[in-house]
């Protein structure tokens, strides 16, 4: 089958999928954070934490910078904006879908109630 | 982050909601105006599914539509895009329970294809519609995302890209 989406889009779907991995996200909605900040707020080790910030930011979900000794992640926006982009056309799709069968449906109630209405007579 | 979507409300309440409920299983929810039983013959009759299924708007024209509604029954679906090469989805109904359960299968890309189950619950003279496709694994589900194949209709989330993007430049 023909792809018409990126396949980039893979790992944003892939780090979406955790539930950690979207609350760092959240958080990072709000300010920056130290990758000790992250694991002390989800209660995780170091190492649990940034195998997580490691995984966003391969799909490009956060960026990092070490100044010092410390490490700030920061939201990085475009892959997340793809990902819901995606998910907004998805969404559009079953939207006319349903639009559509609205009509259907309304068509046949009509249907039924004048066949009623005759069989009544 | 939620990757939950909802549309605008509508006069009638109705959204259409689309929610990656597990690493395998995307869902999608609509309340339709109308008893199961009226809903249920949308799905079952091919001049009709086809009719909603595959909107005007879409673009990817239907060459043909067979649904044979029933337990171990096959299903057809042939597109057209533009003169392109036509493209057929196909599956088997595994369940049929008339007016509240419809399940089948999506064989067009062999193995990796995810089942869709359908069911209709009443309440009050509307049927809540609740579709959900569970893949085989969480790869097959983000693969399936990431070619935008999902819902068998590739062609159409192009189409539909490209009218969205004339019509609102400003969207994506």
């Amino acid at each position: 089958m023909v792809q018409y989406m990126s396949a980039r889009l893979d790992a944003s779907f892939a780090a979406l999928s955790d539930a950690t991995r979207r609350g760092v996200l959240e958080q990072l909605g709000s300010s920056d954070a130290s990758i000790t900040d992250l694991a002390e707020k989800f209660h995780m080790t170091l190492t649990g934490m940034k195998k997580h910030v490691g995984v966003l930011e391969r799909a490009g979900l956060v960026t990092t910078e070490k100044v010092g000794r410390v490490r700030t992640c920061r939201l990085g926006t475009r892959r997340f904006e793809e990902a819901t982009a995606w998910l907004e056309r998805y969404h559009q799709v079953w939207d006319s879908r349903f639009e559509e069968l609205d009509k259907v449906v309304a068509e046949l109630k009509r249907k039924e109630s004048i066949d009623g209405h005759k069989k009544r007579k | 982050m939620d990757t939950r979507r909802e549309s605008e409300p509508t006069s009638t309440q109705n959204r259409t909601t689309v929610e990656r409920k597990s690493d395998r299983e995307l869902v999608v929810t609509r309340s339709i105006n109308g008893p199961a039983r009226i809903v249920f013959e949308a799905f079952a009759k091919p001049e009709l599914f086809k009719r909603w299924w595959v909107p005007k708007s879409f673009g990817p024209s239907l060459l043909s539509c067979e649904l044979d509604v029933r337990d171990g029954g096959t299903y057809r679906l042939v597109f057209s895009h533009d003169g392109s090469e036509p493209m057929a989805f196909f599956g088997r109904y595994l369940e049929v329970t008339p007016h509240s359960r419809l399940v089948w299968t999506n064989e067009e890309g062999g193995d990796g294809g995810p089942i869709t189950t359908v069911t209709f619950e009443e309440r009050a003279g509307k049927t809540l519609l609740v579709f959900s496709d569970l893949y085989p694994s969480k790869e097959a589900l983000d693969q399936a995302i990431a070619s935008g194949s999902t819902g068998g209709l590739s062609e159409t989330l192009d189409q539909l890209d490209e009218l969205v993007v004339t019509l609102d430049g400003s969207h994506l």
